[in-house]
C-alpha cells in the first residue's frame, strides 16, 4: 500500500516540492486518517476556518494529542514560560497582542516598521559586501539567517556588543526546531533546552535593565507600559520575546531564501526586479502565496463538533490548515502553479488571515522586499549551484538549509 | 442584443453616459474600460471635482490631518472620458435617450448609468439652516467649510443627531479637545443602525470622552445673532445650548428629483433596479438601457425575501457599479447579479466598528464574543430564528465568519461555543430598534418593500 497522505506531507523526501502532494489532498475538503488530525487543504475552507470563532489555538482544548504526528513539536513549550499569544484564546490572546503592537504598530506607533528601512537596508548591504568568494555563497548562512536575527535584536533592543551572544541563542533554538534525523536527540534537546535558559535569563536581565533605563526600543515600552492594559508580567514579557524571536526569524529565514531561491528559477523576473525595485512589493506577495515560509498552521483545535463540507470534525480534534495547499488551488487562484509577479488578484494565506494573522507582516515584507531588491541589484550574473537544494527537515517551516549560489562578482 | 451584432457595435463605438462622478461612477467607468468598452463615456458631476472619497471628511479632514481636498480617489486605471464635471443633470428623456444638464446642453446616450447618490438632509428651518455656523457634512466642500471652522477653535460645537457622521464629528471634535453637545431624538447614539443594546454602549464612549449626550430630546429650533451668526440652540426639554457651530447630521435625502416626470421609478426612496442593476420605469416594467448604482439604487436582495435594498455604504457603491458596468455591455446570458451582503464601518472615539448584514432588521441580539462593558465585541442580530446582521467593536477579524452566518441563513441563536464566551453572552434579548416610523437620522439601511414602482411614496420637499 502507498504512504498515507499525512505520511507524505511529512516525509522529507517530498520537502523539495510537497506541492503535488497538496494537490491529491485538495481532493478531499477534509482528509483525516484514523486518529490523526484532520487536514484541510482548500483555500475557501481554510479562509473560513482562519476566522471561525469555534475553532481555538489553546492546547488545553485539544482532547487528545496522541495521533498527531506534530504535536511533539510542542516541546518547545516545554521551559518555564507560560504559552505565548500565537497558542491562547481570546481575551488573553487579544490583550496580550493589543499591548505588544503598541510599540510596533498603527495606531499608536505607526512609523516604528517604516522608521526602520534605513537600518534594514544597512544591515542588507553590510552582509551582501561581506558575502567573500563569489565562486560558492551559502546564501542562508551568509545572508538570510543572519539578516532577521539582527533585526530583532535592533527591534527588541539588544545592546549591539550582545548580538553575537543573541545569535548563537538563536541558532540553537532553531536547529531543535530542525532536528538532524542522524543526530542524537537527547543532545540537541539539552542544547536548545540550555540555549533557552540562557536566552530566557539574558531578556529578564535586558528587560530588568530597561526597566530602569528604558529606551525607545520594544522591550523598553513592554517593560514599562502603563496602557489600559496593564503591564505584562515578567514572564508574560519574556514569552512574547521568545514569539518574536522565534516566528520573526525561522519566517523570514525562508521568505528571502525561497525568494532568491525563485528569483534564479525565474531569471526574466529576476532582470525586472533589477532593473525596477519596485517591483519587489509584488514579487514578495507573490512568493508568499506561491512558497509560504509557513506551509501548515497545526495547532487549531475544535470547540464543538463542526461541519466542514460535509465533514463533521468532532470537538477537541487536531486541525492542520495547510496554507500552502490552499494558496495553490485552482478554485482560487488561476494557473496556481506558476510563479507570476502580475498577479493582481492575490489574496493569498502565506500570512494567515483573522486574529492570528502574522503579527509582523509589515516588517517581514518589509525585509523580503529590500533583501531581494538589494540581491537582484548587486550580485552579478548570479545562478544555482544546485537545484533542488537541501531543505530542512522542518515540514511547517519549509525552506532550504543552504542555499549554495555563485555569481561574479558584487556590484558596489 | 441577439446576436444580431448590435452589442458588439455598443461595446466598440456605443455611447455610455454615467450621472453621478462620485465612487460608484468612477468604479463603474474603469470596469467598463476594463471589460474591454472602446466606444465613448461621459461623465457627468454636479461638483466640480473629480471623483473623491468622502469617509475622510468626516474624520481626519475635520481633525486637520489632511485637507479636504487631498482625498482625491486612486483610480484603477485610466478611463478616457469626456468629464462634464460643476454641471447637475436636470432631466431625462427616456424615449430619446437624452440626459439634460443645468446649462442646457442635453447628452445623447445608448446605455445610460445613474450613481447620482445622495446629499445630506438639511435643516429643515430653512432661514435657520442660513445662519452662519450651521453646516451640514457631506460633500469636499461642506468638510473644509466645517474643517476650518474647527480650527478657529469654537466654544462649543452642537452636532443635531448622533447618527454614524453625527457621532465621528463629535468624536473629531472631542479629539481636538473642543465642546461638544450632542442632540439625539432616540435613545441612544446609532441607535437606528445598531438598536438599543449597542446604542447603551455607544452613549457611554460618547460620555466618556467628553461628549454632552443629550438623548431623547429634538432640536426645536436654531437661534442666530443680529449678525446672523448661530448662538444657542433650543431643545424639547426645554433647556437652551450655547454654541457657534451647529453641524445637522440628520441623514440623506436621495439625489432622485432630477428625474420627476421622466416616467423612471424614481422616488425619495431611491431609484428601484432589479438584481442586474436595470433601472425599472414607474410601471414597474424594467428599462433595457439604464442602470442604477450606489447610494441611490434600492434593488432585491435574495437574503433579505427580496425586499428592495438600499445601502448607503462604501462597499455596495464600489460592488454594485462593478455589477452595473459590466451588465451594461454583457448578454442577457452572461450577466452577474448583485448580491453585495451589506458591510460598513465606522471609526469614532478610538473604536473599530464594522458591521455585516442588516442589523437594523434584528429584533433580538447577542454577544457571543467578548463583552459590552470591555467595548470589545461581536454582537449577533436574529430575525425569525435566523442570524440577520452583526456588528463588531474593536473585534472586526471575526466579523467574515458572521457574514457566512448571514449569507446561509444560520439559525439564531447560534447554537455553538465560542472562544471568548461570557456568561451574559449566552442568551438573546431584545434588540431594542426604534419604531422605523419614527424618522431619525435613519439607519444607512433601508428596506422598502416590494414594489418596484415606490408609487405609495410621493415626494415632498423636506421643508
Amino acid at each position: 500500500m502507498t504512504q498515507s497522505l499525512l505520511h507524505q506531507i511529512l516525509d522529507y523526501a517530498n520537502r523539495a516540492d510537497p506541492y503535488p502532494i497538496y494537490e491529491e489532498l485538495r481532493k478531499t475538503p477534509v482528509h483525516h486518517e484514523e486518529d490523526g488530525p484532520y487536514v484541510v487543504g482548500t483555500y475557501y475552507e481554510i479562509r473560513s476556518l482562519l476566522h471561525d470563532p469555534r475553532i481555538s489555538s489553546d492546547a488545553r482544548n485539544l482532547a487528545s494529542t496522541a495521533g498527531d504526528p506534530l504535536a511533539e513539536s510542542a516541546q518547545e513549550e516545554e521551559t518555564a514560560l507560560p504559552p505565548g499569544f500565537l497558542r491562547l484564546d481570546p481575551p488573553e490572546h487579544d490583550r496580550l497582542r493589543r499591548m505588544t503592537n503598541r510599540p510596533f504598530g498603527p495606531p499608536h506607533s505607526p512609523h516604528r516598521v517604516d522608521g526602520m528601512r534605513g537600518e534594514l537596508h544597512g544591515i542588507v548591504s553590510g552582509l551582501i559586501d561581506g558575502l567573500g568568494d563569489t565562486g560558492r555563497i551559502d546564501l542562508v548562512e551568509q545572508f538570510s539567517y543572519p539578516f532577521p536575527v539582527t533585526v530583532i535584536c535592533r527591534l527588541l533592543g539588544v545592546p549591539r556588543d550582545d548580538e553575537a551572544r543573541f545569535h548563537t541563542w538563536a541558532d540553537a533554538i532553531a536547529a531543535s526546531l530542525d532536528p538532524d534525523p542522524d543526530a542524537d536527540p537527547a543532545q540537541g534537546g539539552k542544547a536548545s533546552h540550555d540555549a533557552r535558559t540562557q536566552l530566557g535569563m539574558y531578556l529578564a536581565g535586558l528587560i530588568e535593565e530597561r526597566r530602569k533605563n528604558p529606551g525607545d526600543d520594544i522591550l523598553s515600552e513592554l517593560a514599562t507600559a502603563k496602557g489600559q492594559d496593564g503591564a505584562m508580567t515578567t514572564m508574560e514579557l519574556l514569552s512574547t520575546a521568545a514569539l518574536l524571536l522565534i516566528a520573526g526569524h525561522e519566517t523570514t529565514v525562508n521568505l528571502v531564501t525561497n525568494g532568491m531561491l525563485t528569483l534564479l528559477r525565474n531569471p526574466d523576473v529576476l532582470q525586472r526586479l533589477r532593473s525596477d525595485p519596485r517591483l519587489a512589493v509584488p514579487i514578495v506577495e507573490e512568493l508568499l502565496r506561491f512558497e509560504p515560509p509557513v506551509q501548515l498552521v497545526p495547532q487549531r483545535t475544535t470547540l464543538a463538533d463542526i461541519e466542514v463540507r460535509g465533514v463533521t470534525i468532532p470537538k477537541g480534534a487536531s486541525i492542520w490548515l495547510v496554507l500552502a495547499s490552499g494558496n495553490r488551488d485552482p478554485e482560487r487562484f488561476e494557473d496556481p502553479d506558476r510563479f507570476d509577479p502580475d498577479r493582481r488578484d492575490i489574496q493569498h494565506l502565506g500570512l494567515g488571515s483573522g486574529i492570528h494573522s502574522c503579527f509582523g507582516a509589515p516588517l517581514a515584507r518589509l525585509e523580503a522586499q529590500l533583501a531581494l531588491s538589494e540581491l537582484a541589484r548587486r550580485l552579478e550574473n548570479p545562478r544555482l549551484l544546485e537545484d533542488p537544494p537541501t531543505y530542512r527537515q522542518n515540514a511547517v517551516l519549509r525552506g532550504p538549509r543552504h542555499l549554495p549560489i555563485a555569481c561574479d562578482g558584487i556590484r558596489p | 442584443m441577439n446576436g444580431d451584432g448590435s452589442l458588439e457595435r455598443l461595446r466598440r463605438e456605443g455611447r455610455i453616459v454615467v450621472v453621478g462622478a462620485s465612487l460608484a461612477g468612477l468604479r463603474a467607468a474603469e470596469t467598463l474600460r476594463d471589460k474591454g468598452f472602446a466606444g465613448s463615456l461621459t461623465m457627468i458631476g454636479d461638483e466640480p471635482y473629480e471623483p473623491y472619497d468622502r469617509p475622510p471628511l468626516s474624520k481626519q479632514v475635520l481633525l486637520g490631518m489632511a485637507p479636504a481636498d487631498s482625498t482625491a480617489l486612486p483610480r484603477r486605471r485610466a478611463v478616457d472620458a469626456t468629464w462634464r464635471l460643476g454641471v447637475p443633470a436636470t432631466g431625462l428623456d427616456m424615449a430619446a435617450r437624452r440626459v439634460r444638464l443645468a446649462d442646457g446642453d442635453e447628452v445623447p446616450y445608448d446605455r445610460l448609468l445613474i450613481a447620482t447618490g445622495v446629499r445630506a438632509r438639511p435643516w429643515p428651518r430653512e432661514a435657520e439652516a442660513e445662519l452662519d455656523g450651521v453646516f451640514v457634512l457631506r460633500t469636499r466642500e461642506e468638510g473644509a467649510a466645517l474643517a476650518r471652522r474647527l480650527a478657529d477653535g469654537p466654544k462649543r460645537v452642537f452636532v443635531i443627531g448622533a447618527g454614524f457622521t453625527g457621532s465621528e464629528i463629535a468624536s473629531a471634535c472631542r479629539e481636538r479637545g473642543l465642546s461638544v453637545t450632542v442632540a439625539e431624538r432616540g435613545a441612544a447614539p446609532l441607535v437606528g443602525a445598531l438598536g438599543g443594546v449597542v446604542g447603551a454602549v455607544a452613549a457611554d464612549l460618547q460620555r466618556e470622552h467628553g461628549v454632552d449626550l443629550r438623548c431623547g430630546v429634538m432640536v426645536t429650533s436654531l437661534e442666530g445673532d443680529s449678525s446672523g451668526r448661530v448662538r444657542a440652540a433650543h431643545l424639547s426639554d426645554g433647556s437652551t445650548v450655547e454654541t457657534d457651530v451647529v453641524v445637522v447630521s440628520l441623514g440623506a435625502t436621495r439625489n432622485t428629483e432630477w428625474l420627476a416626470g421622466s416616467g423612471l421609478g424614481a422616488g425619495p426612496r431611491g431609484i428601484a433596479c432589479d438584481a442586474g442593476c436595470r433601472a425599472f420605469d414607474i410601471r414597474g416594467i424594467v428599462t433595457d438601457d439604464i442602470y442604477v448604482a450606489g447610494d441611490v439604487a434600492r434593488s432585491p436582495h435574495a437574503l433579505f425575501g427580496y425586499q428592495f435594498l438600499s445601502l448607503e455604504h462604501w462597499g455596495n457603491a464600489v460592488a454594485q457599479a462593478e455589477i452595473a458596468a459590466h451588465n451594461m455591455i454583457s448578454e442577457s446570458a452572461d450577466r452577474l447579479p448583485h448580491m453585495w451582503v451589506p458591510a460598513f464601518w465606522s471609526s469614532q472615539f478610538g473604536v473599530n466598528i464594522k458591521s455585516v448584514g442588516v442589523p437594523s432588521l434584528g429584533t433580538e441580539i447577542m454577544v457571543p464574543q467578548g463583552t459590552l462593558a470591555s467595548r470589545r465585541f461581536i454582537g449577533v442580530y436574529g430575525y425569525q430564528g435566523r442570524v440577520i446582521g452583526a456588528v463588531a467593536f474593536d473585534h472586526a477579524r471575526w466579523l467574515p465568519f458572521y457574514q457566512e452566518l448571514v449569507e446561509t441563513t444560520a439559525p439564531f441563536p447560534p447554537p455553538f461555543p465560542t472562544v471568548d464566551r461570557h456568561p451574559d453572552g449566552q442568551r438573546p434579548m431584545d434588540a431594542d430598534f426604534p419604531d422605523p416610523s419614527v424618522p431619525t437620522h435613519g439607519p444607512t439601511v433601508t428596506l422598502s418593500g416590494y414594489s418596484p414602482a415606490d408609487r405609495r411614496m410621493t415626494f415632498t420637499p423636506a421643508h
